[in-house]
Formats: structure tokens, sequence, C-alpha cells
């Protein structure tokens, strides 16, 4: 039971890590808080969900497919979306409202679109749903390769960010914007392309929660929550941070879920939530910015 | 300026005169039509009243709101409708205030995102304990009075409304928000006590939003808390005073009223792709109206009006300088 209790707690946290590093790539370094990343997702996961009914593509291989797709996705809304509303916005605070509030309705658009295609049923697919035993615990292995896939995806890119020039300089325009045009970084585009790898991993978590959970069009919603609530844990631009917090809060509900009330979950994360802000604004590994 | 004032307000009672009376003359269709357009005015224009000038953006609406509307739900049996109202305004300020304590001193975005899941967290408990210590999830509402009554006390809410953001725009209350909004920094150095400015304020339009809800809960038969704490209230709340204009007296109401009759029109034509629609509109309105259609209005009839009243001379100098501003 308890191990059962805690492997389950990493897979949950693992994707929850996995699809908040999107969610504070998009804020801590295009500065754009984006309240339609988890409808990104739940796109993602159709899209899985199509190419293994109809197609009969495995989710692995369909991650190929739908990981680019995401960037496109990202790249084209920042273009068309974002660019114009962060050429106008006069300071940090005008923008973060301003993209909210579009971002507001591009989660009604695709929320829309998602519930005109498919309905408003639970989906799910069935993928290597056999148990496999570990210490003791049946855990089914489609579980296992998701949390797989989360560490891979999301250290894979934590080592780009730090070991790269390329990381460098993205990082450099989540540090200071102002003085990363001095040394010659173009802000624009480092925006652009955080944005855009953002939404590469809202399609990569969609995918890998697609693999072992039932989704709906309009469960969005709680993912963005959550991934916001990692994000601001870990440190707003903080990849560790991230790291870190999904998997104590993929824990933590695990746990409740398992221990307590299954209804209870998003009250313990919310209690989490408040504990942590009135204790320590930043989050966890942030440094106070304001 | 006395006289004026007299004016205005002989003219604003000659409204809700007519307003009033209004009901004796329609049909039950118009009369539901003016409770859905009472109640998002009176919601836009309480929204307002805090997250106008402090431009702290709450996507808690629909959380007061199912509030008032649950506990009306709850009690109706039990207490007698006054009291039944009076208990929820009770509640409705009591998690405005333990809300607001914890959240107002964080920074905008913060205060945004948490607003935004207060609803679903409210939903949830609500759910959790009718499940675990009532047994029963949905709960049914019988009330003796018909549409008219309701109707009649939205009314009398909004005007009150109206009036206290009236009343506030103009004594210190509302310079102090204004200065808040502009500069936190700057207000705290003028001796305004932030945090007690904001509570207040967030406390009093989160009870009228759980006297809407309250004040509503009659027209369904059946409530659960999947029903009365549907996020598209918050959505559509929003997008109403932003339309308007938060910043200005009748703003949320200018911009509730078309977009109450578009949403109606919307969701009876284009059931499926109302949330599509609705989407786009958000969006169009974000980027074409940043300070809403009131701000809008000042700003054309701003520029237009002036010019031919000044002298030749003096209207041309303007004009020049206006144009190398551009």
């Amino acid at each position: 039971m308890l191990t059962t209790a805690i492997i389950a707690g990493l897979v949950l946290g693992g994707t929850y890590a996995l699809v908040a590093m999107g969610l504070t790539l998009q804020y801590g370094i295009a500065r754009i808080m984006n309240l339609a990343y988890g409808e990104t997702m739940i796109a993602a996961a159709f899209a899985a969900f199509v190419l293994k009914d109809a197609l009969g593509l495995n989710p692995v291989t369909g991650l190929l497919l739908v990981v680019p797709a995401g960037f496109a996705f990202g790249y084209a809304i920042y273009g068309v979306m974002m660019r114009p509303l962060v050429a106008r916005a006069g300071d940090r605070g005008a923008l973060e409202i301003d993209s909210i509030l579009a971002t507001f309705g591009l989660l009604f658009v695709i929320q829309g679109v998602l519930l005109v295609l498919f309905g408003s049923n639970y989906m799910s697919y069935s993928y290597l749903n056999i148990p496999v035993s570990i210490l003791g615990a049946n855990i089914a292995a489609n579980r296992l390769l998701a949390l797989g896939l989360a560490l891979t995806i999301g250290l894979t890119l934590y080592a780009l960010l730090r070991y790269t020039r390329w990381g460098t300089a993205i990082r450099a325009v989540a540090v200071a914007p102002q003085s990363a045009v001095l040394v010659g970084i173009d802000v624009n585009r480092a925006a652009r392309f955080a944005f855009a790898l953002g939404g590469a991993l809202a399609a990569a978590g969609g995918v890998v929660v697609s693999m072992y959970q039932t989704f709906t069009a309009t469960s969005g919603v709680t993912f963005t929550m959550k991934a916001l609530i990692v994000v601001i844990m870990g440190g707003v631009g903080n990849l560790l941070g991230a790291l870190s917090a999904g998997l104590i809060l993929g824990m933590v509900e695990t746990f409740v879920a398992t221990y307590l009330e299954p209804g209870l979950t998003l009250a313990a994360t919310y209690a989490i939530f408040l504990t942590l802000l009135l204790w320590r604004p930043q989050g966890l590994f942030g440094k106070a910015t304001r | 300026m006395n006289g004026r004032l007299a004016l205005i307000l002989a003219a604003a009672l000659v409204a809700l005169a007519a307003l009033a009376l209004a009901p004796f003359y329609l049909g039950p269709y118009q009369i539901g039509l003016l409770i859905g357009l009472t109640g998002y005015v009176t919601l836009s224009s309480a929204w307002a009243l805090f997250s106008g000038p402090t431009r702290y953006v709450s996507l808690a609406t629909v959380a007061f709101f199912g509030i008032g509307a649950y506990t009306v739900a709850a009690l109706n049996e039990v207490l007698p409708y006054p009291l039944v109202l009076a208990a929820a305004a009770a509640i409705g300020l009591a998690v405005a205030l333990v809300v607001g304590l914890s959240t107002l001193r964080l920074a905008g975005v913060y205060f945004v995102i948490f607003t935004f899941g207060l609803a679903e967290l409210v939903r949830q408990l609500v759910t959790w304990y009718e499940v675990n210590v009532t047994g029963t999830l949905g709960r049914y509402i019988f009330m003796s009075f018909g549409p008219e009554q309701i109707y009649w006390q939205l009314l009398a809410l909004m005007a009150i409304t109206l009036f206290i953001s009236w009343w506030i725009g103009r004594n210190r209350l509302g310079l102090a928000l204004k200065v808040i909004g502009d500069d936190e920094v700057v207000a705290a150095h003028c001796g305004i006590y932030i945090a007690r400015t904001k509570l207040a304020l967030f406390a009093l339009s989160a009870v009228i939003i759980t006297l809407v809800g309250a004040i509503q809960a009659p027209r369904w038969t059946y409530v659960e808390p999947g029903i009365v704490f549907n996020p598209t209230l918050s959505f559509l709340t929003l997008i109403m005073a932003l339309l308007g204009g938060a910043n200005r007296l009748w703003g949320p109401a200018l911009g509730a009223v078309p977009l109450f009759l578009l949403f109606e029109w919307l969701s009876a034509r284009f059931p499926d792709h109302y949330s599509i629609i609705l989407g786009l509109l958000f969006i169009l309105i974000v980027f074409a109206l940043p300070g809403g259609v009131a701000a809008f209005a000042e700003r054309m009839f701003g520029q237009r009006k002036p010019t031919p009243q000044m002298p030749g001379a003096e209207s041309a100098l303007a004009r020049d300088t206006a144009e190398a501003r551009r």
C-alpha cells in the first residue's frame, strides 16, 4: 500500500513537474501568464488518443508528432496574439494582466473546439496496461513509462538550458531582460522561442497524462491550476524548483487521496499553496524579485 | 453644481421607477431577461467596485455567487427568507475576509491565480461535505414568490450597488483606492492603510455578489454544486466590466447590457459553438478596447468636443501640438 502510493505519487509528480516546466518557461522568460496552458495539454492528450485509436500509433511515437505540433502552436500563438500585447504593454504589470485576459479567451476557444470535436465525455485508451511488480507493489507499466518519459524530457531540457550557449542566452533573458539586449541577445526572439518551447512541453505533458489517466475537454483548467501552483512553489523561472515542487505536489495529492479522502486533493493543494505563499512569497527556490 | 446633482438624482429615480413598474407590462420571458440583465449589471458593478480602482483582477466572482445560492438552498426550509439572506451575506463576508486577509498582500498575479481556483476549491469542499456529511448532493428550493419579486430585489440591490460606487468615487476612500491602483508604494507613503482599504472594498464587493447569488437562487428549483459554481459566470462578469470600463460608474452597466443580450442570443442560436464565440469575443475586447467602451467614448468625445469651442488661433495651435505629440 505504502510503496504503491509512493510510486503513484512519483508518477503524478513527475507529470506535474514536466507540465510546470513549460509554464515556468512561458511565464519566467516570455513574461506571459498563459491561462490556456492546460487546454494545450488536453488538446495534445486528444491528439494522442486519435493517433492511437484511429491510426494505431503508440503514444511514444505519437510524442514525435505531437510535441513539434505543440512547439509550432506556441510559436504561432506568440506571434499572432502575444507579440502585439508585448509591444503595447507599458510595464510588466500591464503585460501580465493583458496576457491573462487574452489567454483566458484562448482557453475558451480551445475548449470549445475540443467540445465540438469530441463532446464532453471522459476519454481514455488502453496502452501497456500490464502490471509490473516493483518492491512487492503492482504498478501498471504505462505509469512507469510516463514517469520515465517525464524525467527524460525534463532533465534533457534542464541540461540544454544549463550547459549550452543557447540555454545561457535564454536564462539571461529571464534574469535581466534589459541587460540581455546589451550583450547582443534578441530578447523578442528568445521570448518567442521560450513560449514555443513551453507549448512543446505542454504537448508532451498532455501525451504523458493521456497514457495513464482519463481526461475530458474541460479538464484543462485543473492542470493549469496545478502547474501554476507548482511554478509558484518552485520559484518562477526555476526549472529545478519546478521539478521538486511538482514531485512534492504529486506525492501530497496521492497521499491525501489514498489515506484521507479523494475528494480533498484540491483543498490539500490549496492549503500547501497558501501556506507557502505566506511563508515564502518568492517560492521555495525563487529569489525575491518584487 | 447642486442643481445638476438634483437633476441627475431625479433622472435616476425616474429611471428606477420605470424599471420597477416594468413587470406589470411584460410577459414572463421578458421578466426573465430583465432578471438576467439586472443580475449581471449588479455583478459587474460590484466586481468593478474592487477590481476597477485597485487593478486586482479577481476571478472569484462565482465562488461568492455560489456561496449565496447554496446558502439559500441549504437554509430555505429552516429559516424565514430575510434571515436566509442575512445568513448568506454573513457567510460571504466571512469567506471574503479569510480570503482577503490571506491573499490581498500578495502581488497581483498570485491573487489572480488564487481567485482563479477559489470557486473550484469551494465547490470541491461543498461537494465533499454534502456527499460525506449530509449524504445528498442536490437540494431543492421551494419559494412562495414569483419572478417579479426576484426582479424587484435585484433591482434594489443594483440601485444600492450603483449608489455605493458613486459615493465611493466621490470621497476619500475612492481617492485612496486610485492611489493604491497607481502605485502601492506611493500610497503607503501617503499614509493610506493599504491592506485595510483593500480588504474593506473586497469584502463589500464580495457581499454584494453573494447577495446576487442568494436572490437569484429561487430561479433554480434544483441546486447542486456543479450548477451554482459554474466558472463561466466569473468570466462573463469580468468581460462585461472590462468591455464597459471598470473605472467608470456606468462602465460595467454599459458593458453588461449589450453583452448579456448578445450572449442570450448566441446561446439560443449556437449552443455548440457558444464557448468558441465567447473566447474570440473576449480576445477581441482585450485587443480592441484596452480601457473599455466608456474610456473609448471619453477619448473620442474628449478630442472632438473642445476644438470647435476654442477661438481660431488657439484651436490651430492646439491642433498643431496635438499632431506634434502624435
